[in-house]
């Protein structure tokens, strides 16, 4: 397993990045965990549905969406909003989809990251046609798509890792591999003794890295990104990591797991981590970090308050969303509801 | 004189030389031609990169397509037999039917899954399906079934420029038993429009793909006997023309519809719906249904008890007119 960046902040290696570098992607991953505490909080008032925390997983997210190309197209779900925003999808959209309303899964023009995928599985092969039809036009775009220890149960995770390798698309396949589908502990859902050797099987180079290391990551994801880039296939990267929090606000984790495996994944915190390196480097003060979490709270409470502020819809624009043009009957059913 | 599998294969000619962002994806349709040889020669007019053989995998070939669509191509997927369609449903349903309204606009899947369909020629098990109705019912994709080669072509233009996605239904056993002038000249049926075959003033019988092609029968034989039947060929299920057949039936006070597909939650229930609702006063029998049974389509021996035919069609039009 590729580790960079020890738990306790020492290096195995060079970093894939400097100094400077490194401060900016711990202030997105500061803001990312101060989303998820937001969005969970506010959950819990009833002014958002569900929603399904990512602590304990911002490395694996900050790092790998650290790797792309601006134009690169993203194909994530329900848990990686980290990596959405860092690709330019907004907190306001991304508060706005889990309100239960349509209009957060519109991003600007110009940010190529689909609606994070709610069934699991389907969306990695969209990924596949994204980076194939990127070839097939001559450009060199790559995409991306995120999926869990869970996802490479479905027959959808063959197909697309399948679909690919034989075409060598440029995809970079990114298992968070956080130990949990909902209940289900990744032991029970494969019996291989990793997932990135799944790759194997598919003429693929699969890769394992610790998910709590922001530079194994970002170093694993920059090399798939490159090969990717440049014809030579796909990647099946591995992050290691943990859900440390429930698999969605409805979910109690106490049911089926333990407080001191939680409690030994808390210990290995990718924030604290990164936190740890630059104190060592002397790149990092309270004062500092205290102004980025200020302007990351003032942007999200700014967020969550153009979410909630938006006027409601009428909910009968969703009739004008099934096609292009209004079909008759579409019309006179939406006339029925007024 | 061209077939319905002739004018397909120009229709895909056609839009292949128009766009270059058209690719046709499926399993065999490259270097064989597609196993009814309906893409014939396109891979080596256009090359690898716009007719591709893919892997054995229905899910993997629409969801690719679907990310190819979203991309800015426009996939044309040959699924090789309706049969085989069910493992890329999830990703109709889930994905290629939702992705306008859950990004509200932004991105579109403009893409085209055809599928032969329907029985009549003897195949092995699953190879007979006519499932339109898992099809119809979802929203946000639209189904089309051609049954002349005119219709085929022109349908098939239009699908391919529709900015949805379209189910594109071929009637097997039509593919090379009908035969009718298409110009080589490229031509648009427009989606969404039926087309009353033959007028009559006695009978309305209502039907799209294969079973058109019996129900013009059963209008001949009707005709030996002095009925005139008014013949409609739905060509879209989805979204339904209903203005024509409302129109027909309340002209005719009389309605028969056709589908081989069993009769149970079929599409028939839903035109007669649709009947009862706009025109039931109008009616003076009840609106009678030749549908293929509630059974799994059986093999080669005893196919004929499940598919109607004329004598069928004419019998229920005769109730009708009894009434």
């Amino acid at each position: 397993m590729l580790q960079i960046l020890r738990p306790d902040g020492s290096l195995t290696s060079d970093p894939p990045v400097g100094i400077d570098r490194t401060r900016e992607l711990f202030a997105a991953m500061l803001t990312a965990r101060r989303y998820d505490e937001k969005a969970t909080a506010i959950q819990k008032q009833g002014r958002l549905a569900t929603y399904a925390p990512f602590r304990g997983q911002e490395a694996a997210q900050v790092g790998s969406a650290a790797a792309l190309r601006p134009d690169d197209w993203m194909v994530a779900t329900y848990r990686d909003a980290a990596a959405m925003w860092m690709h330019g999808y907004g907190w306001e959209l991304l508060l706005l989809g889990r309100m239960g309303d349509e209009r957060g899964g519109h991003p600007a023009d110009g940010v190529p990251v689909l609606p994070p995928s709610i069934t699991v599985g389907a969306h990695m092969l969209h990924a596949v046609g994204l980076a194939w039809a990127a070839r097939i036009r001559g450009e060199d775009r790559i995409a991306i798509t995120y999926f869990g220890d869970g996802a490479t149960s479905e027959g959808d995770f063959h197909e697309a890792m399948n679909f690919a390798s034989v075409y060598r698309t440029g995809t970079v396949f990114v298992c968070q591999n956080n130990g949990y589908a909902i209940s289900m502990p990744v032991s029970g859902q494969t019996a291989s003794a990793t997932i990135s050797q799944k790759a194997l099987a598919y003429g693929m180079e699969g890769v394992r890295v610790d998910g709590n290391d922001l530079f194994a990551v970002l170093a694993a994801t920059n090399a798939a990104a490159g090969k990717a880039r440049t014809g030579r296939g796909p990647t099946l990267i591995e992050a290691v990591t943990y859900r440390v929090g429930p698999h969605t606000t409805t979910d109690d984790p106490g049911r089926y797991r333990t407080g001191g495996e939680e409690a030994m994944w808390r210990d290995l915190d990718p924030v604290e981590r990164v936190r740890r390196y630059l104190v060592a480097e002397s790149a990092w003060d309270a004062e500092w970090e205290a102004q980025v979490l200020a302007e990351a709270t003032g942007d999200i409470e700014t967020a969550v308050r153009r979410a909630e502020s938006l006027p409601a819809a009428d909910g009968l624009e969703i009739f004008e969303a099934m096609f292009e043009r209004l079909t008759p009957d579409l019309a006179r059913q939406q006339g029925d509801v007024r | 004189m061209k077939t319905i599998a002739r004018s397909i294969n120009d229709a895909l000619r056609t839009a292949l030389a128009e766009r270059d962002e058209v690719v046709l994806m499926g399993e065999d349709v490259g270097r064989t031609g597609g196993v009814f040889r309906v893409t014939d020669g396109l891979l080596e007019t256009f090359g690898p990169d716009r007719v591709i053989d893919t892997p054995v995998a229905e899910s993997g070939i629409v969801g690719t397509a679907f990310g190819m669509a979203v991309a800015g191509l426009r996939p044309v997927v040959e699924i090789q037999f309706m049969g085989f369609s069910y493992p890329a449903y999830d990703q109709i349903v889930s994905h290629v039917g939702r992705i306008r309204n859950r990004s509200r606009h932004r991105f579109t899947a403009p893409m085209v899954i055809r599928m032969p369909y329907g029985g009549g020629i003897g195949a092995a098990e699953h190879h007979s399906e006519s499932t339109e109705a898992i099809y119809t019912h979802i929203p946000g994709v639209k189904v089309v079934v051609p049954s002349t080669p005119y219709d085929a072509k022109g349908l098939l233009l239009a699908a391919i420029d529709d900015p949805d996605p379209v189910i594109f239904m071929e009637p097997i056993r039509l593919y090379r038993s009908v035969k009718e002038e298409v110009p080589d000249e490229p031509i648009r049926v427009p989606i969404g429009e039926a087309r009353v075959v033959r007028g009559g003033a006695d009978v309305t019988i209502i039907a799209y793909g294969s079973m058109t092609r019996e129900s013009r029968q059963a209008a001949d034989l009707l005709a030996e006997q002095g009925i005139q039947a008014e013949i409609i060929d739905l060509r879209t299920l989805t979204p339904l023309d209903s203005d024509t057949v409302v129109a027909s039936v309340r002209a005719t006070h009389r309605a028969v519809v056709v589908h081989e597909a069993q009769r149970t939650g079929g599409f028939g229930a839903e035109l007669i719906a649709r009947i009862q609702e706009e025109a039931l006063y109008s009616l003076e029998a009840p609106i009678e249904r030749v549908t293929g049974w509630d059974i799994v389509v059986p093999l080669k021996r005893t196919e004929r008890h499940h598919l109607p035919n004329a004598d069928r069609i004419v019998r229920a039009a005769l109730r009708t007119l009894e009434a």
